[in-house]
């Protein structure tokens, strides 16, 4: 292996590492705030490649539907809570985010030929059709079993992540997609040509993590959310509601997974079932840091990548196998360096 | 609310964990800007006492009037925007966020109800506790154990409530440091908040408080101004005599 394929595996890793640190870092967030063992997360990335794919080729994505089924469900839900607690002045914001939001998405994208917009445009689009399905998930399936254990959750989450992948093949069939690239610019760095779309990817993931990073320390909802994860007692008697914290968390999964979907869409072709995977690599990054340190989790997530590509190249058929298998020697280092420390009710 | 509403008016409580019914029958009342104390051997109920009123705990049955209204369903969220702050035994402090963000927490429902008032919230928990402003970028964990309690203090004075319950704030602390957080406890009322103290330390508790129950396996065996309690047989004998010494 000379420098320049070294340099090109390289590449390659870091792009597929950017995408799978966003997502370790979307794991331990809904991990540390709600104790989900997200599973779905790569469907929110297949989702979001593949709405904006249906979008560019002027069909109506299938996700569409979900939307507007999942709302209508948690609107007649929420409905019947609120009328049975008393709590009428809840009703507007039941019907305006569950009922009229996807209303609004649905007309938007069937009155504006959304092919023909311009490309940010469409994105927001996807966007705005996947994000929502985030805390609606969240308030159809892990709300009421807030008070489960981690295990019950991760069986939850295994469900959730079957229904979703045949709702995958539903929406958008079995072949896959790619759309069009952010930029067509090919730069020379090196005497390696690096295409647009890998230094959108890396330059996109990084500007994401900043973004996550100042919510965190500067917003209140943001602190709102590291208190829940450090403190879920303590948090619970500022206010600061299980569901709440629970709805903010899946939102930014959903965002951060239909994002990285969207951003790697251009250079992968993305199946309905290619998200398991690839949120699969983000979970081995996540494991990496213990599901509780974000900076070492996105470490680990790009460490996978590099493994990934570089593996690839030596022993392409057992590159899954190499990946994984990088989980078991992290595990045992774990388990000897840290201490285990008895979950406080 | 009308004058002379209590604050807090609870009648006939029972409390169950699953099949084993932990509080009997137990009724109290805090009068606006009053500090009552629950005091009591362990076990007897204290906490969950507190728990119930809180909303933390989901079963029970008895009626619980918070500023005038029953409350239908006590919820935790829906107290705190009532005005109602519980400091629990454990402090529950956000360890690795610094003193200054578990402040800002503790304010986070005011904050969602519209008030922009923390920063001056803030300015007025530092006059009571000027050991928090020179500690406020430091985290919580780093604190000693009284500075912990005055944060878990200080943090529920950021919600500025009408109403604050005290788990045990004395519990594992210096009597020195117990002294200086019930004075401060004492203070509060100067500001209308009225206060409902559990302690183990009794005498402590009956010093600063204006009237006393005694709960004992769940149920409230005495109560009365906290003067007369102190000068209870029963009461000096159990809680004040040689072994409620601190």
């Amino acid at each position: 292996m000379d420098i320049q394929i070294a340099l090109l595996l390289g590449q390659d890793g870091i792009t597929n590492g950017a995408i799978y640190a966003l997502l370790a870092l979307a794991l331990v967030l809904v991990f540390t705030v709600t104790r989900v063992i997200f599973i779905p997360q790569g469907e929110f990335v297949a989702f979001g490649a593949l709405t904006l794919a249906s979008i560019q080729a002027g069909r109506v994505p299938g996700t569409l539907w979900l939307l507007l089924g999942a709302g209508l469900v948690v609107a007649i839900i929420d409905l019947i809570q609120a009328v049975r607690r008393g709590t009428g002045r809840r009703i507007a914001g039941i019907i305006g985010w569950n009922i009229l939001y996807p209303a609004l998405v649905a007309a938007l994208l069937s009155l504006l030929r959304p092919d023909e917009l311009p490309q940010v445009a469409q994105v927001l689009l996807a966007l705005a059709v996947i994000v929502p399905l985030g805390p609606m998930l969240y308030r159809l399936v892990y709300q009421p079993l807030a008070e489960a254990s981690v295990l019950v959750l991760l069986i939850v989450s295994v469900a959730v992540h079957v229904t979703l992948v045949g709702l995958g093949l539903l929406f958008f069939g079995a072949e896959g997609s790619r759309t069009t690239p952010f930029s067509e610019a090919r730069l020379d760095i090196g005497g390696i040509a690096v295409g647009g779309q890998t230094i959108w990817v890396v330059i996109a993931s990084l500007a994401l993590i900043v973004v996550l990073y100042q919510l965190f320390e500067r917003t209140l909802y943001g602190k709102a959310l590291r208190a829940t994860a450090i403190n879920r007692v303590g948090a619970r008697l500022m206010g600061i509601s299980t569901t709440l914290a629970g709805k903010l968390s899946f939102l930014l999964a959903a965002a951060i997974g239909a994002f990285s979907g969207i951003l790697i869409a251009p250079i992968t072709t993305i199946y309905y079932d290619t998200g398991f995977l690839i949120g699969l690599k983000g979970f081995v990054g996540a494991i990496i840091g213990g599901l509780a340190s974000y900076p070492v989790a996105a470490a680990g997530a790009v460490l996978v990548g590099l493994l990934e590509s570089f593996s690839s190249f030596h022993a392409s058929a057992f590159k899954e196998v190499i990946v994984f298998t990088l989980i078991i020697p992290v595990l045992l280092w774990r388990s000897l360096t840290t201490r285990h420390v008895e979950e406080e009710e | 609310m009308k004058p002379g509403t209590p604050i807090l008016d609870i009648r006939d409580l029972c409390v169950s964990y699953g099949k084993v019914e932990v509080l009997h029958q137990v009724s109290l009342t805090v009068a606006p800007g009053a500090i009552v104390t629950v005091i009591g051997p362990n076990g007897a109920g204290k906490t969950t006492l507190l728990s119930a009123i809180m909303g933390v705990l989901p079963r029970m049955r008895g009626d619980v009037s918070y500023l005038g209204h029953v409350q239908r369903e006590i919820e935790v969220e829906r107290m705190v925007a009532q005005g109602m702050t519980l400091v629990p035994e454990s402090r529950a402090l956000f360890g690795e966020m610094s003193v200054e963000d578990n402040l800002l927490l503790g304010a986070f429902m005011r904050h969602r109800l519209g008030h922009r008032d923390e920063r001056d919230t803030m300015d007025h928990v530092f006059t009571i506790f000027p050991r928090l402003k020179e500690r406020r970028d430091q985290m919580a964990v780093t604190l000693s154990g009284g500075e912990r309690q005055m944060l878990a203090v200080g943090r529920a004075l950021m919600a500025k409530p009408r109403l604050l319950l005290l788990d045990e704030p004395s519990l594992g602390l210096a009597p020195l440091i117990v002294r200086e957080i019930l004075r401060i406890v004492a203070n509060l009322k100067q500001t209308g908040v009225a206060v409902l103290l559990v302690e183990q330390n009794a005498r402590a508790a009956l010093q600063i408080a204006d009237y006393g129950y005694v709960l004992e396996t769940g149920e409230v065996a005495i109560e009365g101004p906290s003067n007369q309690l102190a000068g209870d047989p029963r009461v000096i004998e159990a809680y004040l005599g040689l072994g409620g010494r601190h």
